[in-house]
């Protein structure tokens, strides 16, 4: 079996883990391992981002990070871990302009000022961007430029961590699938950094890459770990549903409506909007809580899309100006057989952003001594609702204090590896690999899963629907032994399905508890049967699994 | 409403080809019949593919009709026989997985 020693190992290997990696070698840590179940720096959500990133910069006028800071706390719906926000706003601009350092080329205008642009809830310019529509591909290429050219870190590709190991109460390192071999790997390490993104992956319609599946939180979970603030799952209003469109984020059609105004109409071809009291004569300004609903109600109503969405239209707007908004864009969706001319795209609201994860300190570091967590999979920054642009900056600020910290942690200390308490998640890993008989194959119950998620824990929320969705989550754990796994261990799909929908299933049940637990509507939580605010609930949840794998959510005392 | 068609894919297995029939909707990739053939119809076939839909992550490179191509941006013909390979000139490990692992990123 592979056994392998690292001062540091970062879990993840997306924005969050490359820049945790680049800040542990210069804080003291001798060897750091980066592994991801995929590519390293060609997984997660880093390389998706399409749109902007929100620094204090001031290149537009005056702005510095408290001001920042005003715009998430207003968003977070008074539920932001206000340390760990001021931690985001006030280290962003630095990261930034490092960025712009190792070439990662902000647009400029022609006078050289780095171009910022209001995005939705900041109070002034603040947001720079890659053009076109390249801001993420262009962060996780210089991170990937700069990783390769420290000595201490280890870049692994194709290694599924598992589980982590404690001893002691301690992390003290971790056991993976190699799924190259399909054969067990450990990994003793001093500290731990998470850095696996969030869950979006586990709802039918989302904007996730194929590693979003909630790993990181089944892993803190399963360590001792708190997790927070589950229940927030930012809903993008207006996702792309029809037809196919490849080669393109499903996201992109927000700076359209921005630049252009496109008109929202439901199946009849009606305008449907001012029915829920938006008024977007003056332009695109439906929040887009009030645009998730209206599109949601709208469909429930039989009124959708005939995918099950509503249409977006543009085809008012001049055929010049859509040329000059998107130019080589336009060129891309004519591809996907989109003229925006002649025909409307079809638009739903799909899970974009998971606002809730690891309750961390101010060196990021969980209720776990050593283990750490770094980008979307803390939780408290962003409280109920996150803003547009805050997501690379938290990837970084918090990729570098984990890293940092994480090395400290590591600085003099032993090895606390206990072969013995790896056991335990070896046999699991070696009895999977040796595949099983069944009928039933993981990915079957993974479709049924982010099904299930959608429909009954997707944006708003009932606790009838919430209550099936938990009981379900439960039998489909109680089937996970008796489910089919291919013979033949090497880059078996169905092993990578298999601890997949184990994490997910952990990962799906803390949001759903959490959601059932909050009985009012705060930010991205909404629920049918409290659709009122409750001042006595402006406070986040603490989600914890106890030793025999029970999961509850409850408030703090 | 989109058009239905069925694509037909020859899909390279090791020391055999597979074929699949995949109903489709019009504008629908390769890469979307592969997940349909692992949830529908085959969940052991090995494929390699990260960002699903974006063309960012360049994972899902094989070769189609011979010719190496993305899967996520590569659309299905209907009623067309569609030949899938492995990318040449790499290590098949599995099915149209291959050992692109940079050597120093390995285990």
């Amino acid at each position: 079996m592979t056994q392998i020693e690292t001062d540091v190992l970062i879990v993840g290997a997306g924005g969050a883990g490359m820049y945790a990696a680049l800040a542990a070698a210069p804080a003291g840590a001798g060897t750091v391992l980066l592994v991801d179940k995929s590519l390293v720096g060609r997984g997660g959500a880093t390389v998706m981002a399409q749109m902007t990133v929100a620094a204090a910069l001031a290149e537009e006028g005056p702005d510095d990070w408290p001001l920042h800071l005003e715009d998430p706390l207003a968003a977070g719906r008074g539920l932001c871990d206000e340390n760990l926000a001021a931690i985001l706003c006030a280290g962003a601009p630095e990261r930034i302009r490092e960025m712009e350092e190792w070439h990662v080329g902000w647009a400029r205008h022609a006078d050289g000022r780095i171009r910022q642009v209001t995005a939705p809830g900041h109070s002034r310019p603040r947001c720079c961007y890659v053009d076109f529509l390249n801001t993420g591909p262009a962060v996780a290429a210089t991170l990937r430029r700069r990783i390769a050219r420290l000595d201490p870190i280890r870049r692994v590709s194709n290694l599924c961590i598992t589980d982590l190991v404690t001893a002691s109460g301690e992390v003290v390192g971790a056991v993976g699938l190699d799924t190259a071999e399909g054969a067990p790997a450990t990994v003793a390490a001093k500290s731990v950094v998470i850095a696996t993104g969030g869950l979006t992956r586990i709802f039918a319609r989302n904007s996730a890459s194929a590693n979003l599946g909630g790993d990181g939180y089944a892993l803190a979970l399963a360590a001792g770990a708190e997790l927070t603030d589950l229940e927030f799952v930012q809903f993008f209003p207006i996702g792309h549903l029809a037809p196919r469109l490849v080669g393109m984020d499903p996201i992109m059609w927000d700076p359209f409506r921005y630049k252009l105004g496109g008109r929202l109409l439901n199946g009849a071809g009606e305008e449907f909007l001012a029915a829920y009291g938006s008024d977007e004569s003056a332009g695109y300004s439906t929040p887009r809580d009030l645009l998730t609903y209206a599109i949601t109600r709208e469909v429930a109503a039989g009124r959708g899309s005939p995918h099950g969405g509503v249409h977006l239209s543009f085809a008012h707007v001049p055929s010049a100006s859509i040329a000059a908004a998107f130019g080589p864009v336009v060129e891309r969706l004519a591809k996907n057989g989109i003229d925006l001319r002649r025909m409307p795209v079809e638009v739903s609201p799909i899970a974009h952003y998971h606002m809730g994860g690891i309750r961390v300190d101010d060196r990021m570091q969980s209720r776990v001594p050593g283990l750490f967590a770094a980008g979307e999979a803390v939780g408290g920054a962003n409280g109920a609702n996150r803003l547009s642009g805050n997501a690379i900056p938290e990837a970084l600020v918090f990729g570098e204090r984990a890293g940092h910290h994480a090395a400290v942690h590591a600085a003099g200390r032993r090895h606390g590896w206990r072969q013995q308490a790896a056991a335990e998640a070896v046999g699991q890993v070696r009895a999977a690999a040796g595949g099983h008989a069944g009928d039933t194959p993981a990915i079957e119950l993974l479709g049924e899963l982010r099904a299930l998620m959608g429909e009954a824990v997707g944006p708003f929320r009932t606790a009838a629907g919430l209550a099936v969705a938990i009981r379900r989550l439960g039998e489909m754990r109680a089937a996970l032994p008796g489910l089919a796994i291919a013979p033949g261990a090497a880059c078996n799909p169905t092993l990578g399905d298999w601890f997949e929908l184990r994490a997910s299933l952990n990962a799906a049940e803390a949001v759903a508890r959490a959601a059932a637990a909050r009985t009012e509507s705060r930010g991205a939580h909404q629920r049918d049967d409290f659709p009122d605010t409750d001042p006595a609930l402006a406070s986040s949840q603490t989600v914890t699994m106890d030793e025999g794998g029970s999961i509850t959510a409850g408030f703090m005392r | 409403m989109s058009a239905i068609g069925t694509a037909r894919l020859r899909i390279h297995r090791g020391g055999h080809y597979d074929e699949f029939a995949v109903p489709f909707e019009e504008g629908a990739s390769i890469l979307d019949a592969l997940l349909w053939i692992r949830a529908h119809r085959d969940p052991s076939l090995a494929i390699r593919y990260s960002c699903i839909n974006a063309n960012v992550c360049k994972e899902c490179t094989i070769a189609i009709d011979g010719r190496v191509d993305y899967t996520c941006t590569t659309r299905l013909v209907d009623d067309r026989l569609t030949t899938l390979d492995p990318l040449p000139g790499k290590r098949q490990l599995r099915d149209l997985v291959t050992d692109t692992v940079p050597p120093r990123e390995k285990l």
